[in-house]
This record gives C-alpha cells, structure tokens and sequence, in this order.
C-alpha cells in the first residue's frame, strides 16, 4: 500500500525525506543549543523567512509551470527601492499600488518574452536579472533611500507589527501559501500550469492557452515579489540599491528542497514552505552553534545536493545509476 | 525443446522482477540457441521490454538465473552486458546527433593512439568496413543528424557489430523504416544468424515475425505463456496465446445511417504542405485519409484543430464557413483531435488518468473557483466503462498504463467533451494487436452513434477496415477518393505513391 503510494508519485519519496531530514536537523540543533527550540527563536526564525518563503511561493508557481525565475532577486531591490523611496513622496497608501503595478509590469515583460515569444526562460530571467539591477541604480541614482518618520507611518505594520502576538510578516506568509496552494491544487488555472509544466505540447493539444498561463505565472512570481517588498521596506523603513541581491538562488534552494521538479509539471507549495522553513532552521540553528554565518552557505550546498540525489534516486531506484 | 547439443547463447530461467504494486515479470523463462531468431511478442505491458532491461543490465531480477553460453553470469550494468557479448538495439534511437557515424560506432571505446589521442583514421577504416558489410550508402563521416532515421538505425546496428556480439537483442527495429529498408535489415539479420549469433527480435508485425523467426515466445501479463516453432504455428495460434482469444480483423461493426454533411473542406491549402484539398466528412460515417508518411494527411488535421492557418481555401461546419484560430476555436465548434504522438501531443504522462481525461473542460467543471472532483470521477468512470479502460485507479499517472489504454485515455479526453467531429491521427501506432482491434471497433461504433470521424493511417489494413470512403494522398494533394465497397488495395497502393511501392496487406 505505501510501496504502490511511492511508486504512483515519485516526488513523495521526496517529501517524507526532507520531512525526516527537517525533524533530524531540528533534534541536533535543540540539542546542541537550548535556545534553539525557544518560542523567541522560533518565532524569529519564522519571522525572517518570510521574505524568502513568500518568494519562494511565486517562484514555485513559475517552476511548476516548467521554467524558472532568477530575476526575483533584483526585482525584490527594484521594488523596495520603489516603494520606500514613494513612501515620503506620495504617501504610503499611493506608494505600494504603485510599486505593486510597477513590479507586475517587470513580471509582465519576462511573462511575454518567456510565455508569448516562447524565449528559454533562464536566458530571459537572467538578461532581467541585470537589468532590473541597472534600472534600480537609474531611478534612485546610486543613493539608498530611507523613510523619514519610521514610527509614526502605519506602513510599519508590515514588517514590524503582530497580530495576536504573531509576526505581521509570518502572518502574510502563511495567508499567502495558503492561498496560492489552494489556487494551484483546487482551481482549474492550477491544473493548468501542471499540465503546461509536465507537457507543453500535450497541453496546447488539449485546448490550453499555453503562452497565456505561463505568462501568469510570472505575474504571480511578480506579485509575490512585491508582497515580499512591502514586508522588507516596511521592516528596515529603508533600501540599499541591491538589497535583494542572492535572494534568488535562496529562493530557488528552497523550491527545489522542497522537491519540486525543475523540468516542471509537478511540485506543491506547501513542500516548498517546508523547504523554506528548513533552510531558515539550518541557517539559524547553526549560527546559535556558534558559526560563522558563511558556514551556512557550504552547509546549505549540501543539503540541496543531497535533496536532490534522494530524489532523482528514488525515481530511478537505486542510489547510484549509469543511466537516468 | 529443441533437438541440440550446443548450449543456448541466452538462457533465462524463472526471472522474477517486481516494481512497487506490479509484478512486471512473473517467473520468465526464455532461451536463444546460437544462429537462431527467436521472436519475442506479447502485448504492451506484457513484459517485453521489462525483461529486455534485465537482459541487458539496466534492471536487475529480483529472482532468476541468466545464463550465457551456460555459464551463469550476472549483469550488473549495461557496460557487463556489452562484454558478455550482449548488445540491445533500442526502439528509440540513443545516439549523439552532432557526432559523425564512426565517432558514435565505437562510441566509448575510441581506437587510441599515444596519449590518448584518437586514431582517426584506424576509426574511420574500421567503421567503414562495418558500413560496408551493412551494404549502407553513407560514409563514416557523415554526421548523424544529417542521414535518414532509417540510416541512423543502421548507425546503432553497426555498434552493435564492434563488439563479438553473442546475442543481438532488436526491439521494434522496423518501426521507422521504409520497405526497401526493411530488405537490407532482414539480411543482415540472415547474416548474423549465419555467423551464430542469437537473435531476439521484438515486434508487433506478425509478417515479419513469421518471415524471419525460427521460434516464437509469447508474454502475457508479465508471465510466460509458451513457445511455437514458427514452421508449425500461424498467426491464429499466436494471437490467441498473445491475447488469450481469437481475432478476426474481418468483421467489421457496422455504422448507422449516414447523416448530412458536418465537416467540409473546400480547396483548403497550407502549401508547401498540402494543396487544394477538398472532402466532406458526414455525420455517421468514418472518412480514412490514407498515404505515406509526410503526404501531408497530419498537417490537415492540425489546420482543422486550428494548429496551423491555412493560406488558401475553406473549411466549413454545417455548411458554414469558420475560421479557426486556435484549438479553442476547434473545441467550440466541436472538432477533437487525438494526435498522432501520443506520448509527446496527447498526454500528460506525470498526470493521472482523471485529470488528463478532464484537461480540456477542467474550466468548466467547476463549482465556485474550484474544480470539482467529483464531477471529473463521474466523466472518467463513465469513459472508463465504456471505453473499456484498464487502471487500478483514476490515480494512476498515465505513464503507467499500457500504449493501448493511453490511447483510450486520449479518446476519452475528446469523446467526454461532446465533439462533433472526431479526428483519429494513426490511432493504433505502437498499439499491441488485441487494443488494436479494440479501438477499431471503437471508431466504427462512434460514427454509428453519429460522430463524423476521419481516421488518418499509414496501415492499409486498417483504413480498409475502418473507413466508409477512403481518400488517399500524395505529396500534399488529394489522387483519389474510394468508398469503402469499390476500393482494392492495388487501387490504393497506386493512388499513395509515385513509385509504385506497396506493402501487401
């Protein structure tokens, strides 16, 4: 019965081994550390991971759908320049429509070149990758941007305020997983972008506007993006020009831990929650082991590499395999 | 079994393989002697090509014994099958593409000179004469992507002949080949049996079975069903073990009353496609558009599935002129098609049964947002039953089921969404001889409940079986249309082709 499960979805193996791999990792940690397990810790943890995780969450949509997104990144800097710089200019209330409208254009763009144009994705995100980069320096002319009157603005709520005593940005994050894997496993635009992602042609052979749904997907990727600007401006009530710099391979480290295919048409974000979390638990838990912070980034290699090997190890059956 | 005191090539006794839920191999036994062709047929799913992977290391048996020239051996990977002397010759070409000939003939084992440099001209004479005994026209330089599919395969059969090959394993090796092809790969089978190699040979064709085999050896379900000596058997026989009952391709379920014209052609051209077609495809009856392969027949139903827009002439529906754009516009006016590659155009293989039957109408099977699954269930278990689909479950990925109930998935798919026009792009291709007859029949009972279906094939007994009037197509343009009565296969044969090159039924 569970050997026909596994078999039947090859990435299941995939999700109970990162499950086991999480659990075992949270048991060293709160061993070697007391505080590690601590509600203040935790919660924390939560906390900072939301910004990876809500793009994670975009960026997830987009792999299901058979491509990828490496401009996220930059995108991020473009829009928490964006909104922090408008904030004082033309009020928060006007700032984040308009930095939500700007980022979705961006999103836009590399949903037509990708999508419409049917240009390789990695080719496309990586060109936009720089230029966003390019384009945020243009706008604020190389100056970091700052809010003037931090505590008095109620655009602090997002990154600085709780409800119930819970994180604001814990909160969106939750709220936003829950809503973008409710709209990919429960809604037929869902069903489309697993079937986009697992077969392109089949799709367009079934009546499937293929380059209309993958151009939504990085309208998602792109509103998760902004999502994830609010809460970043909000909660340092500032911006460096490439603030967002790396977070797209953060990002995309968490969507393939949690075992969502490359090759696209299956993946689920609730794994990639779970694969956000572990890689925010790795990285703080071995800073409270007393590390220096980089360590987290050799660790981090490893434990995708390993991912990654489980995973196409169970689908092929065998740990070690001449042929694919 | 048979009367000799030589030592088989191959000898399988009782190989057992299990995947999780499935018995892919049930307790097989299965031998070559030296110098002898034993076919290897059963339909799809019934283990061939499982055993093939143990014979040729990519699996390893979880019971059973494998003996070769009767020492028992144990094949750990392809690279231990290759040195005892067995060489798989794949269905599906593996060969680099950007490589020349020679470079993939000995791909792997390069002839060397000092420090590793490749003695390319060792390489090239060698590979030559290989091509040479083959009798192929190219030369060893020649880059792989440029020759033809048939010559590629030529290509993998050369590497086959670098290695002192015991057993040569062909499986499905004719799928792709044009009949003069076929000649050359028949006497170079004839030829390694003469030199005492033993020779699996894997197909659905039962003429070339009984042309080139000694013994035959039918699967079923993963388990061992018997062996025939060829001489003594014939095609009854062998069917009925392969499928457990008999066939007879001659009857024929027949269609209801003929209704008025749905779908209409009129000089319809993408050129230099296909140019100046014109047909009228009735409700109830089944159209056949029959000629070789690149006569245009597939580029037509794709421009009547709105894949292609043609650039001149009309397609009319109920008598209508209609534009279409897109396959959604093709959907609306209820034109399905099932194409011809199933795996890489009809199917989603990572999805399961259900949601690949729904794909086309999942926006419409919704309640709020949501799809609903239930509303999917119900049309999958209505198209199970009546297509007679076999699958544990709707859960099942479809890359699981045999190319017979993909197939039928694939028709499900179009038949759920209420068409009107039904077209069938080589619906039995890879389809085993019992599904095969299956979906035939299916055809004929969609058009007596009033579909107006076409049916494009390559196979002349399956247009003569299948279709009310035939059209038959060459280099893009209609020759000749035939109805179903007056139709004989020389007619057709010189209606398909220029040169006059027919394949007897």
């Amino acid at each position: 019965m569970l050997l026909t499960r596994l078999k039947a979805g090859g990435p299941a193996i995939a999700k109970q081994g990162i499950l086991v791999a999480f659990i075992l990792f949270m048991i060293v940690f709160s061993l070697a550390s007391d505080r590690f397990l601590s509600m203040d810790n935790v919660m924390s943890v939560l906390r900072q991971s939301a910004i990876i995780g809500v793009m994670a969450l975009g960026v997830t949509v987009v792999v299901i759908g058979g491509n990828l997104d490496l401009s996220v990144g930059s995108m991020l800097s473009f829009a928490t320049v964006l909104v922090v710089d408008l904030h004082d200019k033309i009020g928060p209330e006007m700032a984040i429509p308009v930095m939500v409208f700007a980022t979705l254009c961006l999103g836009a763009i590399n949903g037509f070149l990708i999508g419409f144009l049917r240009l390789n994705s990695l080719i496309v995100t990586l060109g936009m990758l720089s230029a966003i980069q390019g384009l945020v320096l243009i706008y604020s002319g190389g100056q970091n941007v700052d809010i003037v009157d931090q505590s008095g603005t109620w655009f602090r709520f997002f990154g600085r305020g709780a409800i119930l005593g819970i994180a604001t940005p814990i909160i969106i994050f939750a709220l936003l997983a829950l809503i973008i894997h409710v709209v990919m496993s429960m809604t037929p635009f869902g069903r489309k972008v697993y079937a986009v992602g697992g077969n392109p042609t089949a799709s367009v052979f079934s009546g499937i506007p293929r380059s209309r749904v993958v151009f939504a997907t990085y309208l998602i990727s792109a509103l998760c993006v902004a999502v994830a600007a609010i809460i970043l401006g909000s909660r340092v009530m500032g911006s460096q020009n490439n603030v967002g710099q790396g977070y797209e391979l953060q990002v995309l480290a968490a969507v393939i831990l949690g075992g969502t295919s490359l090759l696209g048409g299956s993946g689920s974000i609730i794994r990639t929650v779970l694969g956000v979390l572990m890689l925010a638990f790795i990285q703080n838990g071995l800073i409270l082991m007393g590390q220096p912070y980089y360590t987290q980034w050799l660790v981090t290699w490893a434990v995708i590499i390993i991912a990654v090997w489980l995973d196409v190890a169970a689908k092929r059956g065998r740990l070690f395999s001449p042929i694919a | 079994m048979t009367e000799t005191t030589t030592q088989p090539a191959l000898r399988l006794q009782d190989i057992v393989k299990t995947f999780p839920g499935v018995r892919a191999l049930d307790g097989v036994s299965f031998e070559v002697m030296p110098g002898e062709v034993h076919a290897l047929l059963g339909e799809n799913g019934a283990g061939k090509s499982t055993l093939m992977k143990v014979l040729a290391g990519m699996y390893q048996p979880d019971e059973g014994l494998i003996f070769i020239g009767g020492g028992q051996v144990r094949v750990a990977n392809p690279m231990e099958a290759k040195a005892q002397g067995i060489v798989l010759i794949h269905q599906e070409l593996s060969l680099a593409p950007e490589m020349s000939a020679a470079e993939n003939i000995y791909l792997g084992e390069l002839p060397c000179k000092s420090f590793g440099r490749v003695d390319w001209k060792a390489l090239y004479a060698r590979s030559n004469a290989i091509l040479e005994r083959l009798r192929c026209r190219f030369r060893a330089d020649a880059l792989v992507a440029d020759l033809s599919i048939a010559n590629q395969q030529m290509v993998e059969i050369a590497r086959a002949l670098t290695v002192d090959a015991r057993v040569v394993i062909f499986d499905e090796p004719t799928a792709s080949l044009t009949d003069a092809e076929k000649v050359v790969l028949f006497d170079i089978i004839t030829d390694l049996k003469a030199q005492g190699v033993g020779i699996v040979y894997i197909s659905h064709r039962m003429d070339e079975i009984f042309t080139l085999s000694d013994r035959i050896t039918v699967l079923r379900d993963g388990a061992y069903r018997g062996t025939l000596t060829t001489a003594e058997t014939d095609e009854d026989a062998v069917t009925r073990l392969m499928i457990g009952r008999s066939l007879d391709l001659s009857q024929r379920v027949a269609a209801g009353e003929v209704g008025e014209v749905v779908l209409e052609a009129r000089g319809l051209s993408c050129a230099p496609l296909y140019e100046d077609v014109s047909f009228q495809v009735r409700a109830g009856e089944v159209v056949g558009f029959y000629g070789l392969v690149g006569a245009g027949r597939t580029e037509i139903a794709e421009t009547l599935f709105g894949l292609r827009t043609p650039n001149a002439g009309t397609i009319l529906i109920d008598g209508k002129e209609v534009t279409i754009g897109s396959p959604q516009d093709a959907i609306r006016l209820g034109i399905s098609l099932v194409p011809e590659n199933r795996k890489e155009q009809g199917l989603v293989l990572g999805m399961n049964c259900r949601d690949n039957m729904t794909l086309p109408q999942v926006g419409d099977l919704t309640t709020g947002p949501f799809v609903s699954g239930g509303a999917e269930v119900s049309i999958f278990d209505q198209y199970r039953d009546r297509l007679a689909i076999k699958t544990p479950s709707w859960r099942q990925p479809v890359g699981f089921l045999s190319g017979g109930n993909q197939q039928k998935i694939v028709i499900g798919k179009w038949l759920s969404m209420q068409p009107r026009v039904l077209i069938v792009d080589e619906p039995t291709r890879g389809i085993d001889v019992g599904s095969k007859s299956e979906i035939h029949n299916l055809i004929r009972q969609l058009a007596g409940q009033g579909y107006a279906v076409i049916v494009i094939s390559s196979e002349m007994p399956e247009v003569l079986h299948v279709a009310d009037r035939i059209v038959a197509m060459y280099h893009g343009r209609v020759m000749r249309s035939f109805n179903a009565g007056e139709v004989t296969e020389d007619s057709l044969v010189q209606a398909i082709s220029g040169i006059g090159n027919g394949k007897a039924a």
